[in-house]
């Protein structure tokens, strides 16, 4: 009894904000295993993590205008992935230089909406939960909209699977076939800013690509099949998660009374992560 | 606006804009605009790790900065480079994210880190910051041709003897090190917006390398120089205006571009 | 082996009197042939000759400022639903989770909606494909890890599962080892005999493919002439479309395309063979 006391602390499971950060969280995790291994194949991991500062514009406007924080990251999120593809370029280095331009612009707008947030409201919180996250402030009337979102993600992904894997394999054989590559690479980003807007959420937008190349990333090294990448992917971003949420919890009572931040907790099992599919023996299989 | 206080701002806010314009010319050269944001925002939290150990910011600035060039250059070599430098920002934000909260000055310390301060430069840190700059220019100046050479081909270089390894360690010591240096004024978002909207915006403008860097600082100049003057009468953050300008040049660039597309076509039909 | 393709009267593939431009300079002019269900047919030109636009056209990528093509009589996108296609310089990264037999298996699906369920007929249709060109040994490896030669054959597979009428390859021979050059042509030259399937390679070296094509479109100044190699690899031909001189050279079964001095015209450039290397600038 005592080692499940040293491992789990009291009240873990119990705990609201626990609970609902395992859900929010858990979902963040899962639909963003999935759509990074889509964004680590097209090689648009700066888009997605552009997309993540971004929606901190978007963030730190609901603060300002008390609105609910999700509808604001995902509104500009989504802002700025069309503005991405309208731009429309096909040579990734243009591509690349306009993601910076619309980063840069997204970011300096989030550094007035901060400002004006912590001279209005005098809260010099605001920056730390949107860069950073706030996972265990989440409110939990925010679940259904979460979760609805995130299966909004997985369900557009799942409808346009074959189209995106042969259009991120190589456009013309796409097109030949008669995708409409476009049309489909839109779609991508638009599942990608959902992914980043409940990623920023619960970890913050900063941190959003650890969740979302980290394990997509690892499972590259691993897997042979789509199929199989997309389920390890979620599979470790899930672990991270959740035993980051447990970890910072459990913090709490080792330093006295200031846990450790939860988003520490999981990059740092995602890096593991990483490092060890880097061992001779597992990457044999591959 | 031309206080005592502000002098120490316009002077470092000067020398950063011209080592940004040089630096920024190559960071759009090569194609490495993800690195140039990813270095300064994996840098930043260095200083709250060095104020954590009582040591001068800048030491912890130059750490993690060091610690972003190898992790990209190591990583680089097994995964795509767009992978590998989004790792190496994880890891270095992972462990800066313990740092900020640990410090206790999270809050305030990541808002000015993040997007600039006017008042955040102090006489001290001149000598510092003028120092680093001369140094990134010499070494600009000095490996000025085989750099150009590898950043457009690296395989040319290589013919020539110029080792594209090597060339990418240069770059990378070259970004990391205007990042540390530009992060306290313009803050560390931004400070790639210096780099990349007056480098793409001049090199719509003209074809010829040295031109097309010396027109980079100028746009960087005076990017930097109107907004320390707009973000001191509104109380807005330097950041905004960066951002904002930036965005304005590089439009301004590519509307040029197509005009004289259209005007060129015309005249051949 | 695969079924042949439907027998009809119109020609496989009939391009008529293409014309396309890009500000400044004109990349296919007036450009007519046709070539017959099952023939093995080259498109001989230089670097930079048009032979890619070419392709883009008939594949429906790129709309031409005036002319037709039509595939099997059918013009449009009816026609272009039975084009197999592989692009020149396709790069696979080791990180693509793929194995050569799902890249085979896209080919079939690969542009329908919702997930796949797994499938026997579709995995026999598979096999059956990997089987065709060779590829069954290497059918689970990563696509990223394939050698060259590996690669195409997995991509003419990918290429031929939906039996298409035609089937076109953008300069598959480039990069390859003597080997693999061999290997492919001899695969290509199968699918269009036995398959009656009409291929049509672009390469801007004409001497692999020399014992196997029946038909040659040779491009050159935006301008086609086509034919067998006999018709259309003459001096007199190749200097019309040119526009100058032209010495076409036979060495030990071997074809040498030669300008003749004058330097004030435009580039051309040679058909190589490894002991004779003259390329006129």
């Amino acid at each position: 009894m005592s080692l499940l006391n040293a491992i789990v602390s009291p009240g873990f499971f119990t705990s609201g904000p626990v609970l609902t950060a395992a859900v929010v969280g858990g979902g963040a995790a899962i639909v963003s295993g999935l759509v990074g291994v889509f964004t680590v194949i097209r090689g648009q991991s700066f888009a997605g993590h552009s997309l993540a500062d971004v929606s901190s514009a978007g963030g730190s406007v609901s603060f300002l205008l008390g609105i609910n924080p999700l509808l604001g990251f995902l509104g500009v999120a989504v802002l700025a992935a069309g503005a991405m593809e309208l731009a429309g370029l096909r040579r990734a280095q243009e591509r690349d230089l306009v993601t910076g331009i619309v980063l840069g612009a997204g970011l300096g707008l989030t550094a007035l909406f901060l400002y004006f947030d912590m001279s209005t409201q005098s809260t010099t919180g605001a920056a730390i939960s949107v860069m950073f996250g706030s996972m265990f402030a989440i409110p939990a009337s925010l679940i259904p909209l979460s979760l609805g979102v995130g299966a909004g993600a997985v369900l557009i992904t799942g409808v346009i699977y074959r189209p995106l894997l042969l259009s991120s394999l190589h456009p013309d054989l796409a097109a030949v076939r008669g995708v409409p590559v476009r049309l489909v690479g839109l779609l991508h980003l638009l599942v990608l800013s959902l992914a980043v807007t409940l990623s920023a959420m619960t970890i913050g937008a900063i941190l959003s690509t650890a969740l979302l190349i980290g394990p997509a990333a690892t499972a590259l090294r691993l897997a042979r099949r789509p199929g199989h990448a997309i389920l390890l992917a979620m599979l470790i971003g899930l672990g991270a998660t959740w035993g980051g949420i447990l970890l910072a919890y459990d913090s709490y009572d080792w330093t006295s009374g200031h846990s450790w931040p939860v988003s520490f907790f999981i990059v740092t099992i995602i890096f593991l992560a990483y490092l060890l599919s880097g061992l001779p023996t597992l990457r044999s299989r591959a | 606006m031309f206080a005592s206080f502000m002098m120490n701002t316009w002077i470092v806010a000067t020398v950063v804009a011209v080592v940004a314009g040089c630096v920024g010319f190559f960071v759009v050269l090569r194609g490495a605009t993800f690195a140039a944001h990813a270095l300064p925002l994996g840098t930043f939290p260095g200083a709250a790790a060095a104020s954590l150990l009582g040591i001068n910011p800048l030491w912890g600035l130059f750490v993690f900065a060091l610690a972003g060039v190898i992790g990209i250059a190591r990583l680089g070599r097994r995964q795509r480079n767009d992978v590998a430098t989004a790792l190496t920002l994880i890891t270095l934000l992972g462990f800066g994210t313990l740092c900020l909260s640990l410090s206790g000055h999270y809050a305030q310390a990541v808002y000015g880190l993040l997007f600039g301060q006017i008042i955040g430069v102090s006489t001290a840190d001149i000598p510092p910051v003028l120092a680093i700059s001369l140094a990134v220019v010499a070494a600009i100046a000095l490996c000025v041709r085989p750099l150009l050479l590898n950043s457009v081909s690296p395989d040319l270089g290589a013919a020539r003897g110029v080792s594209s390894a090597g060339m990418d360690l240069v770059f990378l010591a070259i970004l990391a090190l205007a990042t540390a240096m530009a992060l306290p004024v313009v803050g560390a978002l931004l400070v790639f917006s210096l780099m990349v909207g007056p480098a793409s915006a001049a090199r719509s403008f003209t074809s010829r390398p040295f031109a097309a860097m010396a027109l980079s600082v100028g746009i960087a100049l005076a990017t930097v120089w109107a907004a320390i003057a707009l973000a001191y009468y509104s109380d807005w953050p330097i950041g905004f205006f960066v951002g904002t300008f930036a965005a304005l040049a590089y439009a301004a660039a590519r509307g040029w571009q197509w005009a004289s597309a259209r005007t060129g076509s015309r005249r051949l039909a | 082996m695969l079924e042949a393709a439907r027998p009809g009267t119109a020609e496989a593939l009939t391009v008529d009197r293409l014309s396309l431009s890009f500000p400044g300079h004109a990349v296919l002019r007036e450009v007519t042939f046709s070539l017959a269900q099952g023939a093995f047919c080259g498109l001989i030109g230089s670097n930079g000759s048009g032979k890619t636009t070419l392709l883009r056209t008939i594949l429906g990528f790129q709309p031409p400022q005036s002319g037709e093509v039509r595939i099997g009589g059918l013009a449009g996108p009816r026609g272009r639903s039975s084009i197999g296609y592989v692009p020149q310089k396709i790069i696979l990264d080791t990180d693509m989770p793929l194995r050569a037999r799902d890249l085979v298996a896209l080919g079939l699906d690969g542009n329908r909606l919702g997930l796949p369920f797994p499938s026997r007929a579709r995995a026999r249709r598979v096999d059956e494909m990997l089987q065709a060109v060779d590829a069954l040994a290497f059918a689970d490896q990563r696509v990223g890890n394939l050698s060259g030669g590996q690669q195409q054959r997995v991509l003419i597979a990918h290429a031929l599962i939906r039996r298409p009428r035609l089937l076109l390859l953008d300069e598959p021979l480039a990069n390859l080892d003597v080997r693999a050059v061999a290997d492919i042509v001899t695969l290509l030259r199968r699918v269009a005999v036995e398959d009656n399937i009409t291929v049509l390679v672009s390469a801007h070296d004409m001497n692999p493919l020399l014992s196997s094509m029946d038909r040659i479109v040779y491009l050159a100044n935006g301008r086609a002439a086509s034919g067998t190699t006999e018709e259309v690899v003459r001096t007199e031909v190749l200097s019309a479309l040119y526009g100058h001189h032209i010495d076409v050279i036979r060495v030990h079964g071997r074809v040498l395309v030669i300008a003749a001095g004058a330097a004030d015209e435009i580039p051309i450039a040679v058909e190589r063979h490894p002991a004779h290397v003259a390329e006129i600038p």
